[in-house]
C-alpha cells in the first residue's frame, strides 16, 4: 500500500462530478427507503426484496463498476498512469493501493447507505440492516477487485462490466439457475441469508461455497491485476 | 541542481526488434547510449516512440534485450531510481497544481525530503512562478517544463525525452535546449527523440537515425550531415531547350540519370555529386545558350533523405 498512490487516486476519482453522481445515487436509495417506509409501513419482506433487488442487485454492482474502473481506467486511457508506473514501486502495490480506494469509496457510497436504508425500513429487526449491510460490504470488495482487473486488462472495461452485471447477473441469472452459482450478487446474498432471520432472503449458493468463491475471486483478481500491470504496454501514438 | 550522480549510466540496446502483429515497428536495432546528449532522429512513424517505450520499460522487446548498466529494463521498476522519463503525451494529473504534481512524483520515488527535491526540480525548470496554478491551465511549453521537473525530481543519471520540443515556441525551445545541455554537461545520459534535423544537430553530440524501424545511421552531426548531402538529389528543371540540356548534362559524370518528361514539359535529373552538379548546371546551360526557368529539388523532404539512408 502506497499512500501517495492512494491519495492521487482518491483525488482523481472523487474530484469533479463523479463524487456528485455517486452521492445522488446513494441519496436516491435512501429516499426510496423513506418513501417505502412511509407508504407501506414496516414490512420485513418488502425490506428484504427492496434491498435485494435495488441495493445488491443494482446499486452495488453499478458503484463497483463506476468506482472500480474509475480508479485506474481513465489514467491508462490518457497515459497519465506513466507517472505512477515510472517509479520504483512494485506494480502489485500500486494495484493494492488503488483497490483500497475503490473499496473505501464503494463501501462509503453504497454499502453504508444500504445498511442505513435497512435501518430506515426495518430498524434493527430481523437482522435485515446488518445482513444486507454485510452482504453489501463483501460485494463491494468483490466487485471492486473484478472491475479494477477489468480496467487493467481492457480499454472497454465499462462495457464488459455492464454486460456482466446486467446480462449475466441480471438476465441470465434470472432464467438459468446454474448461472447464479457464478454471481457475486448471489454469493453476497448467501451471507445476507445466513444473517437475516425468518427466511426473508434466499440465495441459491450455500454460504461455504460462496465464501470460498468470494475469497478466490477477490484474491485472484487482485493478484492477476498486479501481474497484468507489470506487463502493461504504454507506447506513443505511432 | 546538485548532482548526486552515482557514476555514469549506460543504456544498451542489443539486437532489439519489436513487432505488433505483422507490423515491424523496430527492426534489429543495436546501439549504446552513454553520458552526454544523444538525439534519436527519424521521421514520424519510424519507431522512435516504440524504441523509447522499450528503453523506459513500458514495452517488451519482441526480440533482443534492453539493459541499463547491465540490468534488464523490462519488468524491473528498480530502474526508475536511475531513469527519469518525459513522455510525449500531455496528460499529467491536470487537477493538481504544478507544485502538487512534482511533489507527488518526489513522494512516489520515496525520497527522504520530497519537499526539497520538488522545490529544486521546479527551480531547475524555472517554473516556481506558476507552481500554484493547476497543471490543466498550463500552456504546452509550461506543461513540458513541469513534466521535465517531475522527471528530474530524483536527480536521475538517465533522462529519456520523447519529442520534447513538440509544440514549444522558440523561446521555450531555447530554454529547454540550455537545460538539456546542462544535464549532458553534468554527465547524465540524455536521450531525446525528434523528427527535426536542425533540432538534433544543435543539441546532440551523438545522433542515431531511425528510419522505418531500422537503425539507418549513427554518428556525430558532421557525419550525419555528410550522409545527407552526399546522396543522389532529384531536380526538376524547366528551360528553353530541355532536350539539348539533357544531352549536355548526361555527358557529365555528376549526373546519374536524365528523364525528359514531355507531358509535364520538364526535365528530371538525378545528380550524384551534389556540390559538383550545382556548379555544373549553370555552366552547361550558359555554354549551350539555354535559359533556365526553374530548377527545383524534388525530394528535399526529410523522409526522402531518410529513405536514402536506409537504402545505403
Amino acid at each position: 500500500m502506497n499512500t501517495t498512490v492512494a491519495q492521487l487516486t482518491a483525488r482523481a476519482l472523487l474530484g469533479g462530478r463523479r463524487a456528485l453522481l455517486l452521492l445522488v445515487m446513494s441519496a436516491v436509495l435512501l429516499a426510496l427507503a423513506v418513501l417505502l417506509r412511509l407508504s407501506v409501513g414496516v414490512d420485513h419482506q418488502v425490506t428484504a426484496d427492496f434491498l435485494g433487488a435495488v441495493a445488491l442487485g443494482a446499486l452495488i454492482p453499478l458503484f463497483g463498476l463506476i468506482v472500480g474502473t474509475g480508479v485506474i481506467g481513465p489514467e491508462i486511457d490518457d497515459g497519465s498512469v506513466v507517472y505512477v508506473l515510472s517509479k520504483p514501486i512494485s506494480r502489485p502495490t500500486i494495484i493494492l493501493s488503488k483497490l483500497v480506494v475503490a473499496v473505501a469509496a464503494t463501501v462509503l457510497f453504497a454499502a453504508v447507505p444500504t445498511f442505513v436504508a435497512g435501518l430506515i425500513m426495518s430498524g434493527t429487526e430481523a437482522g435485515l440492516a446488518v445482513g444486507f449491510g454485510a452482504a453489501a460490504l463483501v460485494a463491494s470488495v468483490a466487485y471492486s477487485a473484478v472491475f479494477v482487473l477489468l480496467a487493467v486488462v481492457t480499454r472497454h472495461a465499462v462495457v464488459y462490466g455492464l454486460a456482466y452485471a446486467l446480462i449475466w447477473e441480471g438476465l441470465v441469472g434470472g432464467y438459468v439457475p446454474g448461472a447464479r452459482t457464478l454471481s457475486i450478487q448471489q454469493w453476497s446474498l448467501s451471507l445476507a441469508e445466513t444473517i437475516v432471520e425468518r427466511d426473508l432472503v434466499s440465495s441459491d449458493v450455500r454460504l461455504a461455497v460462496a465464501g470460498v468463491l468470494l475469497a478466490v475471486v477477490i484474491v485472484g483478481a487482485t493478484w492477476y491485476a498486479g501481474q497484468r500491470l507489470r506487463v502493461l504496454s504504454l507506447a506513443g501514438e505511432e | 541542481m546538485s548532482t548526486g550522480l552515482a557514476g555514469s549510466s549506460v543504456l544498451s540496446v542489443d539486437a532489439v526488434s519489436r513487432w505488433y502483429g505483422n507490423v515491424v515497428a523496430v527492426n534489429d536495432v543495436t546501439m549504446t547510449i552513454g553520458p552526454g546528449i544523444t538525439g534519436l532522429l527519424g521521421p514520424n512513424g519510424a519507431g522512435k516512440s516504440t524504441l523509447i517505450g522499450m528503453l523506459s520499460g513500458f514495452l517488451a522487446p519482441s526480440a533482443g534485450s534492453v539493459t541499463l548498466d547491465g540490468a534488464a529494463v523490462w519488468k524491473n521498476p528498480e530502474v526508475y531510481r536511475t531513469i527519469g522519463l518525459v513522455p510525449e503525451r500531455e496528460a499529467a494529473y491536470d487537477f493538481l497544481t504544478g507544485w502538487q504534481f512534482v511533489l507527488a512524483n518526489a513522494e512516489l520515488h520515496g525520497l527522504p525530503d520530497s519537499g526539497a527535491a520538488a522545490k529544486r526540480a521546479l527551480a531547475t525548470v524555472e517554473m516556481e512562478y506558476a507552481q500554484h496554478r493547476r497543471v490543466g491551465e498550463y500552456s504546452k511549453g509550461m506543461k513540458q517544463r513541469v513534466k521535465m521537473a517531475s522527471a528530474l525530481v530524483h536527480d536521475p543519471a538517465v533522462l529519456l525525452l520523447d519529442e520534447p520540443f513538440n509544440g514549444m515556441d522558440p523561446r521555450q525551445r531555447l530554454h529547454l535546449m540550455d537545460l538539456l545541455r546542462q544535464m549532458g554537461a553534468e554527465g547524465r545520459t540524455v536521450l531525446f527523440s525528434s523528427h527535426i534535423l536542425e533540432e538534433v544537430e544543435q543539441l546532440a553530440q551523438q545522433i542515431e537515425v531511425l528510419v522505418a524501424g531500422r537503425h539507418a545511421a549513427s554518428g556525430d552531426y558532421r557525419e550525419i550531415r555528410r550522409l545527407m548531402t552526399d546522396r543522389p538529389h532529384l531536380y526538376v528543371i524547366r528551360s528553353t531547350d530541355d532536350r539539348a540540356l539533357a544531352s549536355a548534362l548526361i555527358a557529365d559524370g555528376s549526373t546519374a540519370g536524365v528523364q525528359l518528361d514531355e507531358d509535364a514539359g520538364v526535365l528530371r535529373v538525378e545528380a550524384v555529386a551534389f556540390l559538383r552538379f550545382t556548379e555544373l548546371l549553370p555552366r552547361v546551360a550558359q555554354r549551350a545558350g539555354i535559359r533556365l526557368y526553374e530548377v527545383s529539388p524534388s525530394d528535399e523532404s526529410l523522409e526522402s533523405v531518410f529513405s536514402y539512408l536506409v537504402k545505403s
